[in-house]
């Protein structure tokens, strides 16, 4: 069966523009974001606040998060890893994509001034503030049978089962649970691509603020990362606070440090015209 | 397109259970029997082949990229990755690969990201996600159904950190990767459309699709 190709021409046009991109992601884009947020976490006014909930350990939980609204998720006083999800709160089918956040941004290392995607090229999360910078959006979360190897004889909850928890209680079921976000998870990759945990030993008093860029559902598990190194499960409590979010100036940080960030507000602008 | 491969004594074109050509651009979709061997090969070369699997009797048990790259402690699919489901169960293991380089972090594109990659001129070209659903909706299923999918043959280093870049794939006319499937699974293809990038050369070609039964 003989194929047609494309011309020379089409095929170096196409490149030139690909390593334009290429090189405004790889090195332009990551000058113009900030380094991680202080510590101490500053104090968020009374008046802003919506609601706040303490998570236990190996627990879960889910809100509804609207559009200008913010979540803070603090590690308070120990390690813990919090696994994220989020849908469009007015169509499910579109949510959190982790492969497109990576992807579009040209980097697995989230950290504060970027954004989270959905499938359908609109921003859902700015990641407004971030103290660790230490996040893994490419190994998932705990299953029953991940915590039976690695707490072997021990009672664990997991992320799987608690997100398939919260997804049934807000009428979604497993078929909804899209890839995870894990917070605070120093995860990196070796140059022959295997895993390790890289981190401090605790993140206590890290924190992350992330602000709706949509109506959504959102949900969360408090539980050890696979990769966790302690043998003992432990996973401590963290504080979520969802408030009202300062109205995003003209020069917003998240909106503009990036060309695909600008892009992306665009597609969702389209929505909420 | 190069001549054909023989892995095993068993393996030859005139024995194949199922052979498939699939144009440039085009989906496919098919069900690869428990103890089957499945070959996907990338005819001409540099061409991303974007790869989804559901288990067959139950759609809600599909191909989970997290899982597999946690159950293998590593990011790239080689030679002895167990591709897991959602439910933690092995579904299909590579057997054979001659290529040595393919992603699963990486995602399908689509029209939408397009927009946010390369910008809203990119929007109304053919993509790997539109396949997938056109793909999917054959079975009953739909957009929510789609989860982040093995990209066959595609190229994305991703440094200590952090950075991730589609670079140009190393795969040669006819090389190509078998798995032999754990459980019955409906495999869906795209064969990658997209030309703003180096997946597919700048240049999408087909591909082939060859099925054989088990060997006891
Ligand atoms: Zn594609």
């Amino acid at each position: 069966m003989m194929h047609v190709r494309r011309s020379p021409e089409e095929i170096a046009a196409n490149r030139a523009r690909y390593e334009e991109h290429q090189k405004k992601g790889l090195e332009f884009a990551p000058k113009a974001l900030p380094g991680p947020s202080p510590l101490p976490a500053p104090v968020i006014e009374a008046a802003a606040i919506i609601h706040q909930e303490i998570v236990p350990g190996g627990w879960y939980w889910s809100s509804k998060l609207l559009r200008g609204e913010a979540i803070r998720i603090d590690q308070g006083e120990g390690n813990s890893t919090v696994a994220l999800v989020a849908w469009n709160a007015e169509d499910t089918s579109e949510r959190i994509n982790l492969v497109d956040t990576a992807k579009v941004q040209w980097t697995t290392a989230l950290g504060k001034g970027r954004v989270i995607f959905s499938d359908m090229g609109r921003v859902m999360f700015s990641m407004i503030e971030d103290s660790s910078g230490a996040h893994d959006c490419l190994m998932g979360g705990s299953t029953a049978a991940s915590n039976a190897a690695k707490y072997p004889g021990e009672k664990t909850r997991n992320t799987r089962d608690n997100l398939i928890l919260a997804a049934v209680k807000l009428g979604l079921d497993k078929r909804d649970i899209p890839g995870i976000l894990n917070l605070f998870a120093p995860v990196r990759l070796a140059e022959a691509g295997g895993f390790a945990w890289q981190g401090k030993r605790t993140n206590s008093g890290d924190y992350v603020e992330l602000r709706a860029e949509m109506d959504m559902l959102v949900a969360f598990s408090n539980c050890p990362h696979p990769l966790d190194p302690d043998p003992t499960y432990q996973p401590k409590r963290v504080v979520i606070t969802r408030y009202k979010a300062a109205i995003p100036a003209a020069d917003d940080l998240c909106r503009t440090a990036t060309a695909e960030a600008v892009r992306g507000f665009e597609n969702n602008a389209l929505m909420q015209a | 397109m190069s001549d054909f491969i023989q892995t095993s004594p068993a393996r030859s074109l005139q024995n194949a259970a199922q052979d498939h050509f699939i144009a440039a651009e085009a989906p496919w979709s098919g069900l690869v029997r428990k103890g089957q061997t499945i070959r996907i090969e990338d005819s001409y070369g540099q061409q991303a082949i974007d790869t989804l699997f559901y288990r067959a009797d139950d759609f809600s048990e599909r191909y989970s990229n997290q899982d597999t790259m946690r159950m293998q402690g590593a990011a790239y699919i080689g030679i002895g990755t167990k591709i897991m489901s959602n439910e933690g169960n092995v579904m299909l293991t590579m057997t054979a690969d001659s290529c040595g380089r393919h992603d699963t972090s990486a995602g399908a594109c689509s029209c939408e990201s397009n927009t946010v990659r390369f910008g809203h001129g990119t929007k109304y070209l053919h993509a790997c996600r539109d396949n997938f659903v056109l793909e999917v909706s054959k079975h009953g299923m739909g957009k929510r159904d789609i989860v982040p999918n093995i990209n066959f043959f595609m190229n994305v280093p991703i440094k200590p950190n952090g950075e991730m870049t589609i670079v140009d794939g190393i795969s040669a006319p006819g090389d190509y990767v078998e798995l032999i499937a754990e459980m019955d699974v409906l495999c869906v293809i795209s064969n990658c459309p997209q030309i703003n990038n180096p997946c597919n050369g700048f240049d999408p070609t087909p591909i082939r699709v060859l099925i054989w039964d088990g060997e006891d």
